[in-house]
This record gives structure tokens, sequence and C-alpha cells, in this order.
């Protein structure tokens, strides 16, 4: 992975399994319960017995460590194991990481995975109240004493200052909002099964940080999803169709904060995407015409408008009117989402979409998209990120 | 295991879901018959200034050809005026008393679902016929622990060809036992403290600043690049060395947001957060001073103003130039 030359890892690994306990509000049992839950439904689902599997990767916000999942999912000796920092922008760089495990040889099958009870237990939204002198204690530090305490209030900083630069409205927050409902409406898994919004429900829905209302935020959600990586060789033989990793990458832009990157030149933009895009089509030889479908990051709908400016989509400030009359619905433009995203689905902290993406290149998706070749993923955005491009070969 | 709390519990839900699907009443007719002065009094205390409620000529020219009543009027028409109520002997009677007998006495309407088949015409008289339709398990709630029971009436006219449903009204209501208020009520809380500065090494030089009464930035001493938030060395050069250098306060809003969700017993809620661009050309968080926190604006001219909260807590802010 580098910003100057494609790097070598396209090809190289493909996802051979994805599972997923349910998604609620109150799973009613332990986070590493949930995490070995999902490992061995991902492990299933790829035909690979827990004694293959020598690399796990997570998060380091999870709180189950390597070992304890090893240990209660029937996994023995580990040769590579890894966490990743920074939130949901961790979600693909999990795949990214096991990828170049398994093209370097140094693992064989690696599961990444990410398990919380995010809903009945730690909540995100409620509120950073008080942090250590530690340098990301001091960080979140300029804006608590302010009242600046939640990622709603973090994004909506960036969203308002979106809103006056390119002269738009929050409708276009709220055509975001509306086709990931769409699609989670005919989705058994989403929590919003059933439920679509209109763009006037989201607008008249209440505010939470002004300029962004309940409809652009994210749930909370008690789940866990993990993802089975082998390489590309490898994956031909097993029980499905792989998902094959034509480009991963990180990025970190100048000047990166945790979401709250408010001291660089513009913030109309997700500089840490873009480094993450240049990466993905660089390495993969891919431009935005050839992807069918994406999953974009969606922990609040403004973010999902820069992605399509960052990965060139559209131009710069040309998102509103790019996902206006259902760009981002089956059928529209650029069909994202197609789970019901972290507003429709659940907030997995990305690692859902990135199962999305597969069941697309598989061909099972409740909202499959015709002739996808090339699927792109993100993961958080407005902290250091990640994206995949997925393809069928 | 079963706890006879539990075994109480199955017990009394047997007892009151028995009544699912019980009518209540049958063909009762209403009190009155669809009329003009129902109507024009209802659509004024409404502010429902259609024409076609109460103009025969105007109500003419429509679709309807005549006037009818307003569909969200339909269960006026069916209501037993201030002395009515369900009849004792009747099955909500009976399962109400069951709930005030089990210690569910409190009562609140929740929800009212109604659908309008057609419109009704003057001098119609509507019948109705009332069932209990769901009496839920026990659930909890802000104001207590009890039952929705939901009762449907559908609502008729006598036609040609036998009764015509004209609507249909779901009413639910909680039957409930309220959340035992605490035996003292609680002295109003104390208001909590906002959530304190963070302060080490490398910003420690800030804050020194504003304990002086100054906003303080960095200055690289190589590139004179100035820089906020505070860091040890230059993004620009990657020098280490710096000076502080103090802002005039002076700015513009770049970017604000007003916080309204959680509640924050700390803040006054909503309140206004600026990102403000000082004329020296770094950027800082505060609050908007002077100005409703609906009435910032990007572009906005701002002044620092320091505000102190508590005796440890003093904060740059940003008050609006020229507002009042």
């Amino acid at each position: 992975m580098s910003l100057k030359h494609a790097d070598n890892l396209r090809g190289k690994a493909a996802i051979a399994g994805i599972g997923a306990t349910e998604f609620s509000k109150e799973s009613g049992r332990s986070e590493l319960r949930l995490a070995v839950e999902a490992v061995g439904a991902a492990l299933d689902d790829a035909g690979i017995a827990p004694s293959e599997v020598d690399g796990l990767v997570s998060f380091t916000m999870d709180t189950n460590p390597e070992i304890a999942v090893a240990a209660a999912a029937g996994i023995g000796d580990l040769t590579f194991f890894s966490r990743i920092h920074y939130g949901g922008g961790a979600a693909c760089a999990t795949v990214a990481q096991a990828a170049m495990a398994v093209a370097t040889g140094v693992a064989d099958v690696v599961v990444c995975y990410r398990a919380f009870n995010e809903r009945s237990g730690r909540r995100f939204g409620s509120g950073v109240l008080q942090r250590d002198p530690t340098v990301e204690g001091v960080g979140l530090g300029w804006n608590m004493p302010h009242g600046l305490l939640t990622p709603a209030s973090w994004v909506a900083m960036f969203a308002q200052r979106y809103l006056h630069v390119y002269g738009a409205t929050t409708e276009a927050f709220g055509h975001v909002a509306v086709a990931d409902r769409k699609h989670a409406a005919n989705n058994p898994k989403a929590y919003f099964h059933g439920k679509p919004i209109t763009l006037e429900d989201h607008q008249n829905s209440r505010w939470i940080v002004e300029p962004m209302r309940l409809l652009d935020c994210c749930q909370e959600t008690d789940g866990a999803q993990a993802i089975v990586v082998v390489s590309a060789e490898r994956a031909k033989d097993l029980k499905q169709k792989p998902a094959i990793i034509n480009a991963a990458a990180q990025g970190a832009g100048r000047l990166q904060d945790q979401m709250t990157s408010f001291y660089r030149d513009e913030m109309t933009g997700l500089a840490e995407m873009g480094v993450v895009a240049k990466q993905l089509w660089q390495t993969s030889g891919l431009t935005p015409d050839d992807i069918q479908t994406a999953v974009l990051y969606d922990h609040f709908t403004p973010f999902v408008l820069m992605q399509l400016e960052e990965f060139g989509f559209c131009g710069r400030g040309e998102a509103p009117a790019f996902v206006a009359n259902g760009g981002l619905e089956l059928g529209g433009k650029l069909p994202t989402n197609t789970h019901g995203g972290q507003l429709g689905e659940a907030y997995l902290h990305g690692m859902n979409g990135i199962a999305e993406g597969v069941r697309q290149i598989r061909g099972s998706s409740v909202n499959q998209v015709e002739n996808v070749h090339n699927v792109l993923v993100t993961a958080g955005t407005g902290v250091p990120t990640s994206g995949l491009v997925l393809g069928v070969e | 295991m079963t706890d006879p709390i539990s075994q109480d519990k199955a017990a009394f839900l047997a007892v009151v879901k028995k009544y699912e699907g019980m009518h209540d009443v049958s063909g009762v007719l209403a009190l009155d018959p669809v009329n003009g002065p129902m109507i024009r009094h209802w659509a004024e205390a409404m502010g429902d200034t259609n024409p076609v409620y109460t103009d025969p000529e105007a109500a003419a020219r429509t679709h309807f050809g005549e006037v009818v009543a307003p569909a969200a009027m339909l269960q006026v028409w069916i209501m037993r005026g201030m002395q009515g109520g369900a009849p004792a002997n009747s099955a909500t009677g009976e399962l109400y008393k069951h709930f005030t007998d089990n210690g569910f006495g409190s009562v609140v309407a929740t929800n009212c679902e109604q659908e309008y088949v057609r419109p009704l015409r003057l001098g119609e008289l509507v019948q109705y016929d009332q069932l209990i339709e769901t009496v839920s398990e026990e659930k909890t709630t802000g104001l207590g622990t009890g039952h929705f029971i939901t009762t449907l009436t559908n609502i008729y006219v006598d036609g040609e060809s036998g009764r015509e449903l004209v609507g249909t009204h779901r009413f639910r209501i909680l039957r409930y036992t309220p959340h035992k208020k605490k035996a003292k009520a609680a002295p109003p809380a104390e208001r909590p403290l906002r959530p304190r500065k963070v302060v080490n090494k490398d910003n420690q030089a800030f804050w020194d600043g504003v304990a002086a009464g100054k906003l303080l930035f960095q200055k690289c001493l190589d590139c004179a690049t100035p820089r906020f938030p505070f860091a040890p060395g230059c993004n620009k050069c990657a020098s280490l060395e710096w000076d502080p250098v103090e802002s005039t306060g002076k700015g513009v809003v770049y970017s604000h947001v007003t916080m309204h969700y959680p509640k924050f017993p700390a803040f006054d809620m909503p309140y206004a957060v600026g990102l403000i661009e000082l004329e020296e050309g770094v950027r800082m968080l505060g609050n908007v001073l002077g100005v409703a926190h609906d009435r910032v604006r990007i572009g906005m001219p701002v002044e620092l103003e320091f505000v102190t909260h508590d005796a440890e807590l003093t904060v740059p802010a940003f008050r609006a130039v020229g507002e009042n």
C-alpha cells in the first residue's frame, strides 16, 4: 500500500466466509460470546475448521482479545494477530492486514471480527465527559469544555461548513438516509426491515446536533460480524464463491485528527479517504465507472456525500445532485449500502458493510445489483480509515 | 424455578387476555346525526377553513358535490357526552375492574388510529360496534408498569343493502401502576460542572495563557507558520522551536453547530459551539455568545471573551460583534 505506486496485493487474497450474530438492541450475552459466535458462523460459511485458523484481527476498540476469542472458538496456535486503531476506521483495515498476512505466507486463515454491545452496554453517542491527559485525551480536551461532546457534534461541524460552501440544503443528507432505509426495508436482518422513510420524514425528524437530525445518525447495535480471509488460490477450492481482494488500503491525511480535523485548510472533504481512494484506484487499476455498487461508511449521512467526491464518483460539491432522485438507490447511479447501511441494517463499526460487499460479489444480496464485477467498501469516516475493492476475479 | 411473582403475573395475564376479541357493544346509535352546527364549531376550533365542510355552494363545486363532515371528526359522532363512559356491566367495564383491582389504577390514552372509508354527509346517523382488540403483556414505560388495551370501534351507517362501514377507530390506553415516587422529593440536582480541560506538557502553555487572560497560539520559529492546536513540532518544517503568540481574539465564525441531544446537564440546551477562524489564521473552538443559537452564521464577526464557569475552569468564548 503506497501513494507512490501500485502495491503487490491485487488479487492475492480473498474473503471466503462471512458470519454474524443477529443485530439487536440487547443481545443478552457477553461481547466475547458474540465474537465467538460470529467467528464460528464465518468459518462455517467458508467451510473451514477452527483448527485451521492461525490469524485473528480486530479493532483496538474491541474488548475481546484475540487469545480469548481463540480459546473459546476452538482455535489453536496463532502466528498473526493485530488490532487496528481509530474506531470504525479499522473495519476494512482488518481485511487489508489479513490479506497482507496471507499474501506473504505469515498466516493461512485469518479471521477478522468486531463484537460489541454498543446499545445495551457502552453507547458511543452518550458523550465524552472526561479524559486523562494522554495525547488523545488532550485532543478531545480542546472540545470538551465547550460542550462539543458527541460524534454527531464533531461531524455536524463539517456538515455545516459543507452546506455553506456548496450552497446545499440538509435534503442532501436526507437522500442518503432514504436510500439506506429503502434498502433496509427489504432486508430481514435489518433492524429497520419493513420501515422505509420518506424525505419528509427525514426533514421532520428532530435535531440531534444542528444541522444533523435523528435520521442522519446511525443506529446503536448489539452484535458481531466476522470475515474469513485466505489466499485467492485457496479460496477457489472452498464452499463459497470467493470475493477477491483487488485492492486494500489504509489512509490518514495531513494534520489528521480523530473526528475533529477542524484545523486543516478545508473542512469540505475527507483527506484521509482521499488517501485511501488514490491507493485503491491505483492498485486495482479501476476507475469509478468500474464500480457497480458501493458500501460507504454511514455513521452519519453528511460524510457519505464527501466520500462520493473523494472517490471521484462526482466532482467537489456535486454529491447533493448525485444523491438526489434515487442516485444511491437500486437502479440509481451508484446503488449504495444495499444492506441498509448502518442507518438501516445495523451499526457494526463497518464490518457488516464488508459482508454486504461479499454478498454482492456472490450474487446473494437481498438487494442484488445486476452484473456486479467490482464492489467498493469503505470504513469509518473522520478518522484514519481504510477501504477495499472486492471483485469476482 | 418459577417465582411467585411471575406466577401471579401469568395468572393475571391469562384472565385479561380472555377479553381479547370480546364485543363490548353492537349497533349503538349516535346521539346526534351528522349536522352543520357541530361541524362548524369543530372546524372553527381546529382552524380548518375548508369551505367543503360549511358552504353548500362551494361544496357543490367539489367532487363531493355537497357538504361533508371533516374526516377527523369521526370520533365526535360516537361520543357519549360528559356522563358517558363504559358501563360497568360491559366487557370493557369488567376488564377495567380487573386492572383497578390488581393495582393498575392509573390510565393514560396513548394512541388513536383511524381509517376513513368514505366521507359522512349531513343527516346521516352513524351507529357503531366496539370490541376489545388486544390486551398486551406487562410493559414498563416512563410512566409506570401496566398493560396496553386496544379497542376497535367500527362505525357504520344504514345503507340500502345493510350496514355500510364508514370508518374505524382504534384507541389504545395504558392501565398502569405509576413508578413509586421517591419518599422525599429530591433536592434540585446540583448542576454538574462542565467537562474539564485536559492539560499535559504539550498544551500547558495554552492554559497558562488563559489563566493570564491571554489567548495563545504557536508560531514556528523556523518557518513562521502559525499553528493550533498546540503540538510540539511544526507540520510544515518539522522544527521543534516555537514561540507562544497572543491572538487579538478577533475572528469570524468558520463553522458552527447547535447541540440539542443528548441533554448535558452542565449546559443550557440547546447551545451553539463555534469554530472560529482568528485573524492570525488559526482556528479555535468556543461557545458563541451574544446571539441566539439559531442566529449564528458562518462569516459572522466575533471577538474573544473569557468565561469563568467555576473555580477551576475558565475558557475562551466568542461574542458576536454588532448583535443586540
